[in-house]
């Protein structure tokens, strides 16, 4: 179920793809989010076609899921556009951080990002010079500032070469990825 | 011989109607000016082309009145005319007792006995229909308070026609001429109460005639698919129901009039509007026309001070107590202008009682000739009172309204924004920039639109805006925006001309319906141009790609670059237009630049409809090509 509804599930992706209609790796990886149950998946771009984000009802998806799961393409060594308006909307001071804002304190926050470069483009000297740590290390300042756990980035890359049969197999791995994480918010402790 | 007659009067009349009234709008004297000086023209006193049959033909014409209040009755659905009820009984009831009495009394004076005197009352009590419904239907002024106001007494006055022709016999001296001409009707011989019966079942017929059989009936027509049918049958249906109404004894008008009402719901509406519309408008046309040839020019020079005199007194009359009526229903003084200058004339039924009640011996023949002349007359005074109304009068009511309660508060309120015009578009403009705490002047030409506003808290003015003072007194001297989104284009021009001119520092926001007047704005210098219809048209465009499957933020984007690329090539045309001042070169231009953009949009490399961002497929299909993913 992509966010027909608005019921809060227990994992909450976060979906980013400004032309997903000719993605392959972010729509096969969406199939499998949708299968797993207790995941809501929220697609941004449809939903919000002019940027015109609700913060409320943001926020109160946000405060009633038990992990958040930022899936979306490499863009420019950052998220797309309608990802970092996000946060610059619905984090807000109070709610997300500073006094009184711990609406997602203790919450796993899961990147699932694909790269059109390989792994190995990704490191010093390499094409794109850094890993990609250091690259997503703005996201992990942001969760550490929320109080959410950040956990180590699910990456699907080289995605220009990729096999239909590897990124079968890392579908496969995202599917359980979520069911763990569905799992862990059911404990209340949060994944790992 | 009879045909070749027929044609050359109709070669006649309508070629004077082509050369006059064009002439009558161009110099802003409104279409029922121009067909009456057409009438004169051709007149016995003038070129003396048409004569004695002048009067059939106005006989013929007068059908005209009853299509224009079949079409009256289209427009108004039942619920409305409920509404209407109380100024229909009320201002119409007064407005026709008083007449009556004020005429029937100052005939009385001047030694009438007091069965005529009574019977010239009634008959000038009357105004015209055709002449006022025309006038302000033609300046869209039929809307209105004052519109409706005239509406409804006009309305009722075709009411008081029925009684009227009960009366009128009773009233006679004279022994009735032998041959009974206009007015035969079926009920004569009956007694009153089989009478009123027939009458009601009349009514009954057509109610149920138009609710019940008039939709299956186009149905059946439709199914023949050809487009005369249904013209044939729309006229088929007013002639037949004001033959059974005259045939009753009621008004034709008024009969037609309860069938447009009763098929105002239906969906044939606007096929029956279109079809009638153009017969009425001849018909009419035609019946100015005949008003026109029909005065008696010859009784005005042997009497020139009696009927100048009487002419002017009814005129005077009807205008007090209309006035008078107006001010009762509390109608605010530009309204209460506007209704009253259209209602001071004798009307069209007045000719029919006329040979009614003279050959039913109520009259004396020269009497009424005599007060022909006068109706006819006060007709053509009726366009030039509304002319001098609207450039004289009403500019100083505007004036004064505003000055009235303006000083106190205008002194400490220097809006920073004026908005002219608080109609479907202007009211949504000013809504948004209170809401975010922009305070904005209003002004409109409608004082019910500005009693509205100021009600709600808003700084409002009554006037036309394009008056120079009027934006003076508004504060367009320290405003820093004005919004014009007035409906008249050529007078949001005449605006952007002023305020260009006198308050260049003040920028414009101005909507445009479509290109050409978006071009005309952006040659006048205008800072932003607002095609009304664009957004929404590319919104309605997004949500259909949406409904197709296109993901949102694609279609989303795709209008956007649609809009841009349509904003782009309006300054692109821009260069290129001529001849925008004649009007058939103009809709013609408007034409062919559709023609040029859709066009242009089926070649496909002119316009890109997509981003080429984002497309990582595409990418990839690029990148595989020979030693692309070496890295």
């Amino acid at each position: 179920m992509t966010d027909a509804t608005d019921q809060a599930g227990e994992v909450l992706v976060l979906l980013a793809h400004p032309a997903l209609q000719t993605s392959r790796v972010n729509r096969r990886l969406l199939g499998q989010a949708l299968e797993v149950p207790g995941v809501l998946v929220r697609d941004l771009y449809q939903r919000y076609p002019d940027f015109d984000i609700v913060v409320e009802r943001e926020q109160a998806l946000l405060s009633a899921c038990g992990a958040v799961v930022l899936q979306f393409p490499f863009f420019w060594y950052s998220t797309p556009s309608i990802l970092k308006e996000y946060q610059d909307l619905v984090l807000t001071h109070g709610w997300a951080f500073g006094s009184g804002g711990d609406a997602l304190q203790g919450k796993p926050l899961q990147c699932v990002i694909s790269t059109g470069g390989q792994d190995s483009a990704y490191r010093e000297g390499g094409y794109n010079n850094y890993t990609m740590d250091e690259l997503l290390r703005p996201l992990e300042q942001t969760a550490r500032l929320c109080g959410m756990q950040w956990a180590a980035p699910f990456l699907v890359q080289g995605t220009h070469a990729l096999s239909d049969e590897h990124l079968g197999r890392r579908c496969e791995d995202y599917r359980e990825l979520l069911a763990g994480l569905v799992q862990g918010a059911g404990r209340g402790d949060g994944g790992g | 011989m009879h045909g070749q007659g027929f044609f050359m009067q109709a070669f006649i009349y309508l070629a004077a109607a082509a050369v006059a009234v064009p002439l009558a709008r161009r110099l802003g004297l409104g279409s029922v000016l121009g067909y009456l000086m057409a009438g004169v023209a051709i007149g016995p006193f003038a070129l003396g082309l048409v004569g004695e049959e002048g009067a059939e033909v106005m006989h013929f014409a007068e059908f005209g009145v009853v299509m224009m209040l079949f079409l009256v009755g289209l427009e108004l659905r039942p619920a409305l005319l409920w509404r209407l009820r109380g100024p229909i009984l009320g201002a119409g009831g007064a407005q026709v007792a008083t007449t009556t009495l004020l005429i029937s009394g100052a005939a009385l004076a001047v030694g009438l006995p007091w069965r005529e005197a009574l019977a010239v009352g009634m008959l000038l009590s009357l105004s015209s229909t055709a002449l006022a419904l025309q006038s302000l239907n033609e300046k869209g002024l039929l809307g209105t308070a004052g519109g409706q106001t005239a509406f409804a007494v006009l309305l009722l006055q075709d009411l008081a026609v029925i009684p009227m022709l009960a009366v009128l016999p009773m009233l006679a001296t004279a022994a009735p001429a032998a041959a009974g001409g206009g007015h035969h009707s079926l009920v004569e011989g009956l007694p009153g109460w089989l009478q009123t019966l027939v009458v009601l079942g009349a009514v009954a017929a057509v109610v149920v005639l138009g609710r019940f059989l008039v939709r299956p009936a186009f149905r059946f027509i439709a199914a023949a698919r050809l487009r005369e049918l249904f013209t044939a049958f729309a006229l088929l249906l007013v002639i037949g129901i004001a033959l059974l109404m005259t045939m009753v004894g009621l008004s034709p008008a008024m009969g037609t009039f309860l069938a447009g009402v009763v098929l105002a719901d239906s969906e044939y509406r606007h096929e029956l509007e279109g079809d009638i519309e153009p017969f009425k408008g001849l018909l009419l046309g035609v019946f100015f026309i005949a008003v026109g040839a029909s005065i008696d020019f010859g009784l005005v020079a042997a009497q020139p001070a009696l009927v100048l005199g009487l002419v002017c007194a009814l005129v005077a009359v009807k205008l007090g107590v209309q006035l008078g009526v107006g001010k009762g229903a509390r109608l605010g003084l530009d309204h209460n202008l506007v209704a009253s200058v259209s209602l001071a004339q004798g009307g069209e039924f007045a000719f029919v009682l006329f040979s009614f009640t003279t050959q039913a011996g109520v009259l004396p023949t020269e009497l009424t000739a005599t007060l022909t002349v006068v109706v006819a007359l006060s007709m053509a005074l009726t366009p030039l009172l509304t002319v001098a109304n609207e450039r004289l009068l009403m500019p100083r009511v505007g004036t004064r309204e505003k000055g009235e309660e303006r000083e106190a508060d205008e002194i400490h309120e220097e809006n920073p924004v004026i908005l002219a015009g608080f109609g479907r578009v202007g009211s949504i403009v000013g809504r948004f920039l209170r809401a975010n705490g922009v305070r904005v002047t209003v002004l409109d030409h409608d004082a019910d639109h500005v009693d509205l506003v100021r009600r709600l808290g808003i700084e409002a003015y009554y006037g036309d805006a394009t008056r120079l003072d009027l934006l003076h007194a508004a504060g367009a001297g320290n405003a820093r925006a004005i919004i014009l989104t007035i409906n008249d284009h050529e007078k949001l021009m005449e605006m952007v001309h002023t305020i260009r001119r006198h308050f260049p520092d003040m920028s414009i926001i101005a909507r445009a319906p479509g290109r050409p007047e978006a071009h005309a704005l952006i040659e006048a210098g205008v800072e932003h141009v607002v095609r009304e219809t664009l957004d929404g048209a590319l919104r309605m465009g997004a949500a259909t790609l949406g409904e197709l499957g296109t993901r949102a933020y694609a279609a989303h984007r795709a209008a956007r670059i649609f809009r841009r690329r349509d904003e782009a090539l309006v300054h692109e045309q821009l260069g290129l237009r001529h001849d925008r001042d004649d009007y058939i070169s103009r809709a013609r231009e408007q034409i062919r630049t559709l023609e040029e953009l859709m066009q242009s949009e089926l070649r496909e490399e002119s316009m890109p409809v997509q981003d080429e961002a984002w497309d990582t497929e595409a990418l990839r299909q690029k990148l595989s090509g020979p030693d692309a993913l070496k890295r």
